[in-house]
């Protein structure tokens, strides 16, 4: 459990000891998040797992049970939506099926005069590349048009934090990937804070600055993507961020010289990091080399393939070990990939380990 | 402001929805009187406690005691009960088969319908069924078709008996019956009764083990709305049936504007309302377990 | 299989449809006698025109209806609103049940009480105790067909309005009203049939001077069969049927059924 109650800097959107509760069921718990300006940060993980409730908590459909929200220095936790200087846009998008695409753009842009809404409408509509859209309907557009249009519309009050509920979530895989780098361009360009909520670790690596995995309504880590993927606070998310072999074990002493020694079922195996009495060495499939014989130092560790998946770019391996665990193994197609049935030689980087406490 | 949404409308509702019933209930208690109001006793509100008890005095249940020793009262509500009873076996039976073809048919032409389903309760209830005197009177065009195709000699008595009231019955509560069948029917995944099918099932046992069973809420809603009212019909027993067809309605209606006999006519509101409170609490339970297995 | 659908929509709509095609056609009889055909003519829709007693029933109904239908369709709404948006209160369950009771109850229970009511407040019979009656008749079913359509609307439609930085007043007024719009008119057009329909509450609560349309048909109809009364259906069948359709053609058209 990676604490991020440290001070640090002020930031734009501060969440300080938030916790929402719905009867016995605390969605979001004891949860501290500061969101700096000009930053990209997805929060991660799977459904039920608190990070709608806390999008709604900011945006203030729902009001915290316990905790503040700031914004710079003002406290909004009791502002109604409509006075708060952020905007959201929502998963099914929401768009307003009576009124046209210009309509719905506009509907934020009140206290603005006629010709300075209609260039601001223009204007939105250049950015998310619409032009000429504006007197149609909501429900003439296509699944990818409909997705700009309300990206346009909750930009157009040009909030300091956008809130973005499963932006993508709604289109299919090809136009997925081809909008993930618009979003991204387009949030470097304008320098508006975004918060995105996802289940598709993919996509949080691929947009955010930072990823906050989210589990039970508590913050589990935040951190960059390769942190988060190399440095795993604990199983979790480990697990959620791919494929990954867990090799429990206890830790008979620290090394101070940075690499740690676990003993586990298969004897002692070396990792960075660190833990206190029980450990899990997290190992990526990719970081395993595979070999026919054993190799020098007598370090790799024999096991039998019990199964192989061609997948392409690379073969999926399923290797069981001298004690009976299974390990996922990621080798590259060649011709001289290993058969069901044949022994191999498993050997890793100890400096590609990741040790981490085995409780949490 | 939205704590102020029910007060307008809870005011209205409580005004002529709840206070008129209580007072029903109270005038049941009352007794007759040649007076304006024809009934007593009058509660004096001058009178203060006093006059709350010598009201209360007055009241008394022979009203109720009168409808369950007469046997014209009882005779009405036992045929109020099987005439609604009988004539929703009926709708059941011939509005399913109507409601299944309506899901049945092509998309496009369900709307349609559906439309022509609800065109004939937009036009006048009391008119369609003065429709069906000049159909079933003595010389009337059934009796004359009839006679015409040979199949019977003499002229059939329909008008003027139960017979008649079923049948007024079933036409003006069809499309109550059918449209929430068919509401339930559209919905459901055609690839079921095809599931069954494909598994063996005949037409036959298709219908009987898949297509019936999912259609229940929608039968048990179809139920509720036609058993209901008809309990307290007025205009079909009045217009087709004969003086010996008593129902609670009907009785209602002749003990107030014929006998002028208010309390009595309120202590038949009161059976009525019984008699329909029940089934209905009765239904919704069996509604709501049948919503909740089918979760 | 589909020969045993087609017998069953022949016969249901056929059931339906015979009685008032029936009428029609004997309202162009030339004969007094309903079931002899005496050739065509257009003799009773000229007898009715001069039924100046029918008109005025007709013109009472017609009033009555309008009143009656806005009041069932504002306070119907309000009722829907507050139990869709109401969240908790205090009695929401007789509140509920007062709704649906007037929809369930014996149309003879609802006249009797109010008439009790009525002649307990003092109050004339006549037009207002007739308006008050069938509003209440219509508010049930409004309530209903409002409340249908609120729960269908997508939560976050009125949400992203109030994060457009619209107050509780403009996302009513410009999101929900304009989606619920639909089913008001749907409401108070059912408001307006029922007023148009009832006899048996109006017989109750309406005092001389304020015979309606069906109270009217109905004191000549106890007498018998009556061309007459078929060129009265005739032009009211005609009318209705030419309402529906044209109504369900424009939400149609619209795509908003």
């Amino acid at each position: 459990m990676a604490s991020t109650r440290a001070p640090g800097p002020a930031g734009l959107l501060t969440c300080a000891g938030l916790g929402k509760r719905f009867g016995a069921h605390a969605a979001v718990a004891d949860l501290d998040l500061t969101l700096q300006p000009g930053e990209f940060v997805c929060l991660l993980g799977p459904s039920g797992c608190g990070k709608s409730t806390l999008l709604r908590l900011i945006a203030g459909f729902e009001t915290p049970t316990s905790g503040t929200i700031r914004l710079g220095d003002t406290d909004i936790t009791a502002d109604p939506p409509h006075r708060r200087p952020v905007n959201m846009m929502f998963q099914s998008y929401a768009l307003f099926p009576h009124m046209s695409v210009a309509a719905n753009i506009a509907y934020g842009l009140t206290g603005l005069a006629r010709a300075a809404r209609q260039a601001r409408v223009d204007e939105l509509l250049r950015l998310v590349r619409l032009d000429g859209f504006g007197p149609r309907r909501p429900d003439t557009l296509s699944g990818g048009q409909r997705q700009r249009v309300a990206l346009a519309r909750a930009l157009a009050r040009a909030p300091k934090v956008l809130l973005l509920d499963e932006p993508l979530g709604a289109l299919d895989r090809a136009l997925r990937e081809e909008t993930q780098g618009e979003l991204r361009a387009l949030q470097r360009r304008l320098g508006t804070s975004f918060l995105v909520v996802t289940h598709d670790p993919g996509e949080a690596l691929a947009l955010a600055d930072r990823i906050g995995v989210m589990e039970g309504g508590r913050l589990a880590q935040i951190g960059d993507g390769a942190s988060l993927y190399e440095r795993p606070a604990n199983r979790f998310v480990a697990g959620l961020l791919g494929d990954v072999n867990l090799i429990p074990g206890r830790v008979p002493d620290r090394d101070p010289g940075g690499l740690s020694t676990l003993d586990t079922a298969l004897g002692p195996m070396r990792a960075r990091g660190a833990a206190d009495g029980e450990g899990v060495i997290a190992l990526r499939p990719e970081r395993i080399a595979l070999a026919r014989t054993p190799s020098g130092d007598g370090r790799a560790l024999p096991g039998q393939v019990v199964e192989t998946t061609y997948l392409g770019d690379r073969i999926r391996l399923r290797v069981r070990m001298a004690d009976g665990s299974l390990w996922r193994v990621s080798a590259p197609t060649g011709a001289d990939a290993p058969g069901v049935g044949e022994t191999v030689h498993l050997s890793y980087p100890p400096e590609r380990a990741w040790l981490m406490p085995a409780a949490g | 402001m939205k704590r102020w949404l029910p007060v307008l409308p809870a005011l209205w509702l409580a005004a002529f929805v709840l206070l008129p019933v209580i007072l029903t209930l109270k005038i049941s208690l009352s007794t007759p009187a040649t007076a304006q109001p024809p009934y007593l006793p009058v509660l004096d509100w001058s009178a203060g406690f006093e006059g709350w008890g010598s009201f209360l005095e007055a009241l008394d249940f022979a009203n109720f005691e009168t409808l369950a020793g007469d046997a014209l009262y009882r005779d009405a509500a036992l045929s109020s009960v099987t005439l609604a009873a009988v004539a929703t076996a009926i709708l059941a039976l011939i509005g399913t088969p109507i409601a299944h073809a309506m899901a049945r048919a092509p998309e496009r032409r369900q709307p349609l319908l559906v439309a022509l389903l609800i065109v004939p309760f937009w036009t006048s209830f009391l008119i369609r069924i003065y429709a069906w005197i000049a159909i079933l009177k003595p010389e009337g065009l059934l009796n004359a078709g009839l006679m015409r195709l040979g199949l019977i000699a003499q002229p059939l008595e329909i008008l003027n008996t139960q017979g008649a009231v079923l049948i007024g019955l079933t036409y003006a509560y069809l499309p109550f019956m059918v449209l929430p069948l068919y509401a339930v029917l559209a919905k459901r995944d055609p690839r079921l009764a095809e599931a069954a099918a494909d598994l063996g099932a005949g037409p036959a046992r298709v219908f009987w083990t898949v297509t019936l069973p999912l259609a229940r809420p929608g039968l048990v809603a179809g139920a509720l709305l036609c058993f209901v009212p008809m309990v307290g019909e007025f205009i079909i027993p009045d217009l087709l049936g004969g003086s010996d067809t008593l129902m609670l309605g009907r009785v209602l209606w002749s003990e107030f504007f014929s006998n002028r006999d208010w309390p009595l006519a309120s202590a038949v509101a009161i059976l009525v309302l019984v008699l329909v409170v029940g089934p209905l609490i009765l239904f919704r339970e069996d509604g709501a377990t049948a919503r909740e297995a089918g979760r | 299989m589909r020969a045993l659908d087609r017998i069953a929509l022949t016969f249901g709509l056929g059931f339906l449809y015979a009685p008032i095609l029936i009428l029609v056609v004997y309202s162009f009889n030339a004969s007094a006698l309903v079931t002899v055909w005496g050739g065509f003519s257009t003799r009773w829709y000229g007898v009715l025109a001069a039924d100046a007693p029918l008109r005025a029933a007709a013109g009472v109904s017609l009033a009555v209806a309008l009143a009656s239908a806005a009041l069932a369709t504002v306070f119907g709404t309000l009722a829907a609103l507050a139990l869709d948006r109401g969240g908790r209160f205090a009695g929401r369950r007789v509140f509920t049940g007062l709704i649906y009771a007037p929809l369930v109850m014996p149309e003879v229970i609802t006249g009797l009480s109010l008439l009790l009511l009525f002649v307990g407040l003092g109050l004339d019979r006549g037009l207002l105790t007739l308006v008050v009656a069938h509003a209440t008749l219509g508010l049930g079913f409004v309530a209903v067909i409002v409340g249908a359509r609120l729960r269908g609307l997508d939560g976050a439609l009125e949400e992203a309005a109030a994060d457009l930085g619209a107050a509780p007043g403009r996302v009513f007024a410009t999101v929900t009203l304009p989606l619920i719009a639909p089913s008001l008119a749907a409401g108070f057009l059912l408001a307006f049939t029922l007023s148009l329909d009832d006899l048996v509450i109006a017989s109750f609560v309406s005092g001389p001077g304020a015979t309606t349309l069906p109270m009217r048909l109905y004191s000549q109809v106890r007498l018998g069969v009556n061309p007459e009364i078929n060129a009265a259906s005739t032009l009211l069948v005609g009318t209705v049927t030419a309402l529906v359709l044209t109504a369900s053609w424009l939400t149609g058209r619209k795509g908003v059924a």
